[in-house]
């Protein structure tokens, strides 16, 4: 026996552990398998398939270009200005949580609260505050506004966190070996150190708050959702077409910028 | 531009040699952000006032939530597991689609720049399209049911696990690629014995991830037809029994931060 074949002989065996995994997961896909039933597929869901491809490729132009209050232009601005408020809303609310949920900041179980709020918070799916926050504002954009930025608490709040628990205390014992006062050391020592972070948190959020803010229009909280739905269940799928169209070439576009200035805020 | 507009300020050090500092862009930022802020408020109608005299109402929804109802307990078991079923379904065979597609989409692997863009384009279109949308889609291709959302949560964790894993790959150290092509061996033995074993765990860990999130998605399909708990989640929210939905919201919860636990435990170890 040579050295290499020493070597391979001598790598660990967890066969056992891998084929358990594996017979688990196989297990867990055939127990899923019962979730599909496919007798429920119409004769007509081909034909119907058929007709949103063609929609998709044959989109109602005139709804996608022209500056009415319909149009796809304005009910996508609508729907950026859902996400960029619903993200300043949520950036706000979640900077003192995230003061309360870090656990080199207030005591244990402070902290421990704090963050089951906070999973509490982002468990809740988007279209439930939705539903709550129509019953508070009437539907339109301010519902889906404040949706947004109450379901971008959760995240925002926990990756503000990571940032907080890694602020560089050394920082800190210079400045107050230097005499510096308790605000010229949150000033100069916390807050250029966590700002970016904060920026660049954001900017992701608000790049997904599109995402959210789109659909929000099914509970009709505003934004383009609804104009998609209803434009659905009549089988208008030109009218479909034009506005999936607009929806992912904005977001793209949205996507673009937003990877650009957080490689620079990363960069610094 | 901007150094134009407001020219750097000079300093002159002890020394005699001047600096130029430039001027901090903060400003021109601040203000950009709130122009934006004041026009999106115009743009949604947003008002304080409405919040602070309504907002009760919001509280007092939640509050009714409270304590959940526990005999709704027995209606929820079978939506629940179709969400987790949907979830899983479509992830298994999402996270299997995701490879091929994957494999197609780097450019270090195939050679032909016109399939790599091709894949990456699809990869970005699918992604970009939310799951709600997709699920609506399928509701209408596949009938209302979990096949549906199944399809959505397909389509999605194509496009997520798709687009990571192909960065991964696409960053994989080639050299022992090239070594076992040199040997002979065709592309694809190459690709499994040389790429796949780099590539793998950050598979399994994205794919795991993905399959967390899912479940949340999931949870909301129903709200368009597409089955699982977001079916009677929506009813409860419609009948304005908020009871029932505060239960709900309760086992959705526990279930959601179990699975996150145990996947979470198993990214840990493969990394």
């Amino acid at each position: 026996m040579n050295t290499i074949e020493k070597q391979l002989a001598a790598a660990p065996r967890n066969q056992r552990y891998l084929w358990t995994i594996a017979a688990i997961v196989a297990v867990l896909f055939v127990w899923s398998l019962t979730a599909v039933n496919l007798n429920q597929i119409e004769q007509s869901g081909l034909k119907i398939a058929k007709n949103i491809v063609y929609g998709l490729t044959h989109p109602d132009t005139e709804l996608l270009f022209n500056v009415s209050k319909q149009s796809v232009l304005y009910l996508l601005l609508q729907t950026v200005a859902i996400a960029f408020l619903g993200t300043i809303v949520g950036a706000v609310l979640a900077v003192p949580l995230a003061f309360l949920a870090a656990s080199n900041i207030v005591p244990k179980p402070v902290s421990w609260v704090t963050r089951l709020v906070l999973i509490v918070i982002r468990t809740v799916p988007a279209l439930v505050y939705g539903l709550m926050f129509i019953r508070v504002t009437g539907p339109g954009a301010f519902a889906g506004v404040l949706t947004v930025g109450l379901t971008s608490i959760g995240m925002l709040a926990k990756l503000y966190v990571d940032a907080i628990e890694e602020l560089d205390t050394r920082v800190l014992e210079s400045m107050t070996s230097v005499g510096c006062t308790t605000f010229e050391k949150i000033r100069f020592g916390i807050v250029p150190q966590l700002l970016s972070v904060f920026m660049s948190v954001m900017i992701y959020r608000f790049d997904m708050n599109m995402r959210e803010a789109s659909i929000l229009g099914m509970v009709s909280a505003g934004g383009i959702g609804a104009p998609l739905i209803f434009a659905m269940r009549s089988y208008k799928w030109d009218q479909v077409g034009s506005i999936l169209i607009g929806l992912v070439v904005f977001i793209l576009i949205i996507e673009y910028f937003s990877n650009r200035v957080r490689a620079k805020l990363v960069k610094g | 531009m901007y150094d134009k507009l407001f020219p750097p300020k000079k300093i002159v050090l002890p020394s005699g040699t001047t600096v130029l500092q430039k001027r901090s862009r903060t400003p021109l930022i601040l203000l950009i952000l709130v122009v934006c802020t004041v026009l999106s408020a115009d743009f949604t109608g947003f008002s304080f006032k409405l919040l602070f005299t309504r907002i009760h109402q919001f509280f007092t929804i939640v509050l009714a939530m409270i304590p959940p109802d526990w005999s709704s307990l027995s209606e929820i078991w079978t939506p629940l597991l179709d969400t987790i079923k949907m979830s899983l379904l479509g992830s298994i065979i999402g996270a299997g689609i995701a490879l091929p597609v994957a494999v197609a989409a780097s450019s270090n692997i195939i050679q032909s720049k016109v399939i790599t863009f091709i894949s990456k384009v699809v990869l970005s279109l699918l992604r970009t399209l939310p799951t709600l949308v997709s699920a609506l889609i399928a509701t209408f291709v596949f009938g209302l049911g979990t096949m549906a959302g199944t399809v959505a949560i397909m389509l999605f964790t194509i496009s997520y696990v798709g687009k990571l894993l192909y960065e991964q790959i696409e960053n994989v150290d080639m050299g022992p690629f090239e070594a076992m092509e040199s040997l002979g061996m065709t592309r694809l033995q190459a690709f499994r014995f040389a790429v796949m074993p780099q590539v793998l765990p950050g598979y399994i860990s994205t794919s795991l991830y993905c399959f967390e999130g899912n479940v949340r998605y999931a949870a909301i399909l129903g709200f368009v037809g597409a089955g699982g708990i977001g079916l009677i989640l929506n009813e409860g929210i419609g009948w304005r029994d908020y009871p029932a939905v505060g239960m709900i919201i309760l086992v959705l919860i526990v279930t959601v931060t179990l699975i996150e636990s145990i996947s979470e435990h198993f990214r840990k170890k493969l990394i």
